[in-house]
């Protein structure tokens, strides 16, 4: 790991390759010709997940592939994020990619960011000379851009485990290998009482529904479990679009997408009260 | 760790099929599915689209099945990777390959490399997989020419043959 910081500090133009599925994308097709290039796929302690019960939380390498989250005993801690890893393209596609490179890329449309946005996720972020711990909500800046300065690498990103359920939804043109056109996940916290609603690609950055989160606290008490009428979900489910600031473009409509997210956040909070 | 960037004469070596493979002189950017086709004299994997969607260039990588149009190559050199190459032995073909055959899976051909690797990946996992499993295994191979149904039964008698215990 030193060695690696010390690597990318020292070059100015250096990429970090995790998996591939972006990087190698932009090379074959976009003409990016990549100056020094360093690897981090190798680095076993990139590559692990660990359960940290003193703190209920669990830290998962940046360069961890999709498909190791997809099910196990990983997936039993956090179904959302299990959910959204097994939307992502194919599974030669979850063979390869990584946390670290949907943070890297930051698409509005990455699949992972919305989880990482609901569960509060703190990205860990490294360099030769400093260390940062950085909140998702201010990790991604923009369409495509993140907080992160050269010679920086995310190591690790650490979620806290909450009591409740949790879930993640994509509506996209097929069933299998697509981009989101839009995107949701909903993370019920039954000690806490708290609906937390993270929104994809239907904003330049991932949205946090939050006035529709303290609006719901207030009609419902959302401690252990709890039960919504169907008006309250499609409420909820319409105030949450409210809140984004979706566009037009080659994959959809600003209008469908609107309408789209209203309807996955009203399912999610129907799946979630049970 | 890192790949400097004289950028045209990377030279390094990689695990193919079992033997180091040397690749001299290469451009830090290839990938390795041009590097096994171009460089290795190994053109089962296929190429179309580059971009990681049709699943014509899948090859075995630390027993994961990835895409090698998406690996850069000179990043791999601690990896073992397997091709379609090293499947079947002494120019017999493999269970999956004969079944491809025996079932109708094979039409132009282009993709059936992709395919072999990605259902050997399968089976070597699972060697009981219903439809939904199949299909979700495969949805990273695309065929512009078989309409899958008769892959899919060719996954289903190499699995049979395999739960019978014939090939390997
Ligand atoms: C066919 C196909 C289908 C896809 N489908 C989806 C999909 O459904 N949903 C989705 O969200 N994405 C999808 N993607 C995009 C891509 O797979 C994801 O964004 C993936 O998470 C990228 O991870 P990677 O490890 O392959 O990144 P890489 O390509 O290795 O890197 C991507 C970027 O992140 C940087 N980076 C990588 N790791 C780090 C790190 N640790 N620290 C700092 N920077 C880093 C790299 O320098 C690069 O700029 C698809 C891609 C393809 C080719
Ligand atoms: S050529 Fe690699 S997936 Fe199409
Ligand atoms: S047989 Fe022609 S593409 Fe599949």
């Amino acid at each position: 790991m030193d060695h690696l910081l010390e690597l990318l500090a020292d070059h100015d133009d250096a990429s970090v390759l995790a998996g591939g599925t972006d990087l190698m994308v932009e090379v074959n097709l976009h003409g990016r010709r990549p100056g020094t290039v360093i690897p981090v796929g190798g680095l076993e302690e990139m590559r692990e997940w660990n359960h940290r019960p003193r703190s209920n939380s669990v830290t998962i390498g940046a360069a961890l592939p999709y498909s190791d989250m997809e099910r196990g005993p990983l997936a039993e801690l956090l179904p959302a994020l299990a959910q959204a890893a097994r939307t992502v393209g194919s599974p030669q596609i979850r063979a390869a990619g990584t946390i670290g490179g949907n943070l890297g890329t930051c698409s509005p449309a990455g699949d992972i960011l919305p989880v990482l946005a609901a569960l509060d996720a703190t990205i860990h972020v490294l360099h030769r000379d400093h260390s940062r711990d950085i909140r998702f909500a201010d990790f991604m800046t923009g369409v495509k851009r993140n907080c992160l300065t050269p010679g920086e690498v995310v190591h690790s990103v650490t979620v806290p485990l909450t009591r409740g359920w949790q879930g993640y939804a994509k509506v996209g043109t097929r069933n299998a290998m697509v981009i989101s056109t839009a995107s949701a996940c909903l993370v019920h916290d039954a000690e806490e009482g708290h609906v937390a609603l993270a929104l994809g690609a239907v904003a330049p950055t991932i949205v946090r529904a939050v006035k529709a989160e303290a609006w719901l606290s207030r009609q419902v008490d959302l401690r252990g479990t709890f039960r919504v009428s169907p008006e309250t979900a499609h409420e909820f489910g319409l105030r949450a679009a409210s809140e984004t600031s979706p566009i037009t473009d080659h994959r959809s409509t600003a209008e469908y997408r609107r309408h789209a997210v209203s309807v996955l956040a009203r399912r999610l909070l129907e799946r979630s009260a049970s | 760790m890192s790949i400097p960037n004289d950028s045209l004469n990377e030279s390094y070596s990689l695990n193919v099929n079992g033997t180091l493979r040397e690749v001299r002189d290469a451009w830090l950017g290839e990938s390795l599915l041009y590097v096994l086709r171009e460089r290795l004299g190994l053109p089962g994997a296929k190429g179309a689209c580059e971009q990681g969607e049709c699943g014509s260039c899948t090859v075995i990588m630390d027993d994961r099945a990835v895409c090698s149009c998406l690996v850069m190559a000179a990043s791999a050199t601690e990896s073992r990777i397997l091709t379609v190459e090293s499947l079947g032995e002494n120019g017999r073909l493999s269970d999956v390959q004969q079944a491809f055959l025996d079932a109708g899976g094979v039409q132009c051909g282009f993709c059936t490399p992709g395919f072999i690797v990605a259902v050997h990946h399968l089976l070597d996992q699972n060697s009981d997989p219903d439809d939904e499993q199949i299909k979700e295994a495969l949805s990273g191979n695309i065929c512009r020419c078989t309409g899958y149904g008769r892959i899919l039964d060719a996954v289903k008698v190499a699995a049979r043959g395999r739960r019978d215990g014939v090939g390997s």
